[in-house]
């Protein structure tokens, strides 16, 4: 299987432009959230629900436009790993808080 | 005394009991032997060229499986010393503080020292020659992670005479080995060696994952790998993903005792329950790290006896992966009674359960594969089919021990000790000794002897079930563990005298085995074929033991089993194969690197044990420039040239 | 061969004129996959401390609270700063792409120098909170919070001791395919501290700020 050529500057490693448009939403993402919590839009649950998301988002944007995920040889077995960690570290987290919530929780 | 100069602690080489001293003393007797037998036999070179710097996969193995013996062994005295006190009620041979520390050295010994490294050693012999490569993926590396693995044992068991041992349970809970309850050094060396371990571990696990996922042969699809690799990407997935909790959990634990700080105290907002929530969040998938390459070897061995291909070969692939994302969510069943809320506790306990069906898929697929299979009774098999009862009934146990209700009164019974010594023994230690067996002639050139090995086989295998099957009733009667002794009027008295028997007769099948591999030093039978047990896979295919380089010419796969394939080919037409030309082959450099990096790893844990702050601090410099040096070396690799390899093959009997 | 690129590569210099130069050689391929599986399970080791930090991070203990601590010009600065420095860190990467080698060593020099000022700005920050009465030993909550962004500093700081070690060899070596293997990996370490980092930020600053 022949893949595209990255030494000239027109695939996804290679544009510029890639690189810009994700600093800028990189920094958007950020100021976004800091905006929003000193603004105090919503009420806190919401907020902190809001910031997470923004904090998701950057991983896609810091994984696709700085770290070229989309450029790794076949099979992508990066991707897997790499979902099946952030799988895991959803489970250690929200498993954590959950367990050690007790006390808070009624019984 | 000035500041300079470190501070001493009162205890620093441990002294007042008879047992330590004869310890300290044949210490101290056999470093002079070995000592001695080098510089007389002028083997001091040998040992630096051929072991110490070694990368070789083979080589490493090799190494693994000497420290994992040895550590089985130490393991194992303190397993007898433990029975021993329990013989009868009212003991006086060990005292309440030396007992726990006899308890925590045997656990963390068995689960770190012994039956990682076991799997180590298995891992590397068998996993590069089965998917046809010439080493594992990061050669430099594996030598790095086994120099952490042997420094970090060498740190742990120095405790016993400098210092003092751990005695807060393999498990080490705070606050009980927190700063307010366990000054001693002892609790420093158990979290300073664990963690250099660790490192060792994950950096495995990282270089396993790559060599199956990227070195195969050609032609070796994921679905026609070997069960055994199989199981080690399993058990892979899980070191990485685990291990990180338990470095977490030790660094946070130590940064307690060495910088004051308030994780898991009384004081100040600490709360010792997490330490338990991380350690079990390592700890339960490390049970699964070690079992699942023990599940690989008894696929390999029980098809290979069987002569039939492994019953069900995508269902185990399937379970094996199953299991190895499941295991990660049942770390709350080792604290039901911690008191979190029923909805956590049924969550883990169903979760738990479920584990136990992929884990069935698995024994029904070995007995189908045995099924009218012509089997072949050789010391591997017995380990193999020995291990399907016990499996099976310490998995009824997890699953009593799963129901979290009913754990409130089984936890910290016997009735738990005798469930993880079924699945522990039984499964990985039983699959351990398969493996050893089975590979030996692969690692060493020639097969270890049958008849020891049967009685082997058998003493243990008896004595395992004297042992441990009177601990079950024992917990039902209450006796909990982790207790130097007991009164003689609970009615406990005999069980515990059959349980202590049981155990010797463990000790005398691991003596005999022991017995083993020395007289099959001497008078093991040669295995010249390479392929001493008509095997399926690729290792057989090559010499025994194997050439540095593993495989003159880069196998090309066009089934599972691929080496029973190209044999059936063989068979069936007389036509000479045609061979492709020779290509000289690239290999990696041997290094000392990894040795002193881990050495230096070594005096940094020991300096932080006794809070010399300076000596760690140094230390982690050298670790730097190490790692700085290594990344400005780009003279790493070398071709071994074409009439060198003819040689070699010649020499081996090879075309 | 039939067989997708990349899935079965032999030990060896075999050269791949097609890819990206640092996956030219099946070893430097090899060594990004092997990174990758690194990060993944430096992922779980920072899950692990935000779990804590997340645990215990109201147990103030009667001493600082976050809300009391957290000094919002500072952090903010801290993030633009690390933010800049992975776009930097990338635009190293595309001067690589292009074979320009002072390009790609004059950016890998300014991603330093952010790196050294985030740095300067934390060690600032704990030194502050250490001195005012919230030092690592006042509450559980403190010793979470410094150990989580402490650990993150530490990596940090190791990956600009390593950029300093890769300048070096990009200056005698040049652009080759290992020394771009070399950037291409220390790269991904530096955007994935940024993830990290977009995470304290997040879970330790805003949320503490908030409440
Ligand atoms: C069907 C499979 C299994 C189930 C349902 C199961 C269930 C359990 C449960 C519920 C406990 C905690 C009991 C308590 O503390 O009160 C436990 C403890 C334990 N299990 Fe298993 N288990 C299974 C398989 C295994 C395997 C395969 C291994 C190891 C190879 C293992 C090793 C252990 C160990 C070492 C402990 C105790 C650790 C300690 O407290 O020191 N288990 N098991
Ligand atoms: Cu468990």
């Amino acid at each position: 299987m022949s893949r595209p050529s990255t030494h000239a500057s027109n695939t996804a490693s290679g544009s510029l432009w890639m690189y810009i448009v994700g600093f800028v939403i990189s920094i958007a993402l950020t100021v976004g959230a800091l905006w929003l919590v000193l603004a105090r839009q919503f009420s806190t649950g919401t907020l902190l629900t809001v910031i997470l998301l923004l904090a998701i988002l950057q991983i896609g944007v810091q994984m696709f436009f700085f770290m070229h995920i989309t450029d790794s040889p076949r099979p992508q077995f990066n991707l897997w790993i790499l979902g099946l960690g952030m799988f895991f570290t959803f489970v250690v987290i929200a498993g954590s808080v959950w367990i050690m919530s007790f006390g808070a929780q009624g019984y | 005394m000035s500041t300079f100069l470190p501070h001493f602690p009162a205890t620093f080489i441990v002294t007042g009991d008879p047992l330590i001293y004869g310890a300290e003393v044949s210490i101290v007797l056999a470093t002079v032997g070995i000592l001695f037998v080098l510089t007389y036999f002028k083997k001091w070179r040998w040992l630096w060229r051929e072991w110490l710097t070694t990368v070789d996969h083979k080589k490493i193995s090799v190494m693994y499986l000497i420290a994992a013996l040895l550590m089985f062994f130490r393991g194992g005295v303190d397993a007898m010393l433990m029975r021993t006190q329990l013989i009868r009620p009212n003991m006086s041979f060990l005292q309440a503080e030396h007992y726990n520390q006899i308890f925590t050295t045997h656990g963390t010994i068995m689960i770190l020292f012994m039956a990682m490294p076991f799997i180590f050693a298995m891992f590397n012999i068998a996993v590069p020659l089965q998917i046809g490569a010439r080493d594992v993926a990061f050669p430099y590396l594996n030598a790095v992670s086994f120099w952490l693995f042997f420094f970090a044992a060498l740190l742990f068991n120095l405790s016993f005479v400098v210092g003092g041992s751990p005695d807060a349970g393999w498990v080490s809970y705070p606050p009980l080995a927190g700063l307010e309850f366990d000054r001693g050094p002892g609790e420093n060396f158990y979290l300073l060696s664990l963690q250099i371990t660790g490192i060792g571990s994950i950096a495995t696990g990282i270089n396993f994952m790559a060599t199956i996922l990227k070195m195969r042969a050609p032609g070796m699809t994921l679905m026609r790998m070997p069960l055994f690799s199989w199981s080690v990407l399993a058990s892979s997935i899980l070191i990485i993903f685990a291990f990180p909790a338990l470095t977490v959990a030790l660094a946070l634990l130590l940064i307690d005792r060495l910088a004051g700080a308030h994780f898991f105290t009384m004081f100040q907002g600490g709360n010792p329950m997490m330490y338990i929530n991380l350690f079990w969040i390592w700890g339960h998938p490390e049970v699964y790290i070690v079992i699942l390459p023990a599940f690989g070897i008894f696929s390999e061995v029980v098809s290979t006896f069987s002569g039939k291909r492994i019953f069900g070969y995508s269902s185990m692939v399937a379970s094996l992966m199953t299991i190895s994302v499941i295991s990660y969510v049942l770390w709350v069943h080792h604290f039901f009674t911690m008191g979190a809320g029923p909805g956590v506790n049924s969550f883990f306990a169903v979760a738990t359960m479920c584990v136990g069906i992929p884990t069935g898929v698995k024994v029904f697929n070995w007995l189908f594969t045995m099924y009218r299979g012509r089997i072949r009774l050789t010391v591997p098999m017995l380990w193999a089919i020995a291990f399907i009862p016990i499996f099976a009934i310490g998995g009824a146990t997890g699953v009593m021990l799963a129901a979290a209700p009913a754990d409130y009164q089984y936890h910290n019974s016997f009735f738990l000790i005798a469930h993880f010594h079924q699945v522990l023994i039984g499964g990985t230690v039983f699959g351990m000794l398969a493996g050893m067996y089975y590979w030996w002639p692969k690692m060493f050139g020639y097969m270890l002897n049958e008849r020891l090995g049967r009685w082997a086989f058998w003493l243990f295998n008896s004595g395992f079930y004297v042992t441990f099957f009177p601990q079950y009733l024992l917990g039902l009667m209450g006796m909990t563990r982790r207790m130097y002794t007991y009164p003689a009027n609970m009615g406990w008295n005999t069980l515990n005298f059959i349980s202590t028997m049981g155990a010797y007769v463990m000790g005398i099948g691991f003596i005999v085995l022991v017995m083993d591999v020395v007289y099959s030093i001497r008078f093991g039978e040669r295995d010249v074929t390479g392929d001493p047990w008509n095997g399926r896979t690729l290792e057989w295919s090559l010499p025994s033991p194997a050439p540095h380089y593993n495989f003159a010419r880069i196998p090309t796969v066009t089934s599972r089993d691929a080496w029973w394939t190209s044999k059936q080919e063989r068979s069936r037409s007389d036509a000479p194969r045609k061979l492709e030309p020779l290509q000289p082959i690239h290999m990696p450099k041997s290094s000392g690197r990894p040795f002193i990096m881990s050495a230096i790893f070594f005096i940094g844990g020991f300096g932080l044990v006794f809070n010399w702050y300076a000596l760690g601090f140094l230390a982690l410099l050298g670790v730097l420039v190490s790692m700085l040096l290594r990344s400005l070396e780009y003279d790493t690799d070398y071709y071994v040239p074409v009439e060198e390899i003819e040689q070699t093959e010649a020499a081996l009997g090879r075309a | 061969m039939t067989i997708a690129h990349g899935e079965f590569p032999v030990h060896g210099r075999s050269i791949n004129h097609d890819a990206p130069l640092e996956y030219s050689l099946e070893e430097g391929a090899l060594r990004i996959f092997g990174f990758w599986l690194f990060l993944a399970t430096d992922l779980v080791l920072f899950a692990c401390l935000f779990a804590t930090y997340v645990v215990l991070h109201g147990a103030a203990a009667g001493g600082p609270t976050e809300a009391q601590l957290f000094d919002v010009p500072g952090f903010t600065a801290e993030t633009l700063i690390l933010l800049t420095s992975s776009f930097t860190g990338g635009l190293g990467t595309y001067a690589m792409h292009n074979g320009s080698r002072r390009g790609l060593i004059t950016w890998m020099i300014i991603t330093v120098l952010l790196g050294l000022s985030f740095i300067g700005l934390e060690v600032k920050e704990f030194v502050t909170y250490a001195t005012h009465g919230a030092p690592l030993q006042r509450s559980a909550f403190l010793s979470a919070f410094f150990t989580l962004v402490g650990t993150h500093g530490c990596h940090v700081s190791l990956g600009i001791l390593w950029m300093l070690s890769i300048i070096y060899q990009l200056a005698r070596r040049g652009i080759t395919p290992i020394t771009a293997r070399k950037v291409f990996i220390v790269g991904l370490y530096w955007h994935f501290l940024d993830i990290v980092w977009v995470f304290i930020f997040t879970v330790v600053y805003l949320n503490g700020v908030m409440s």
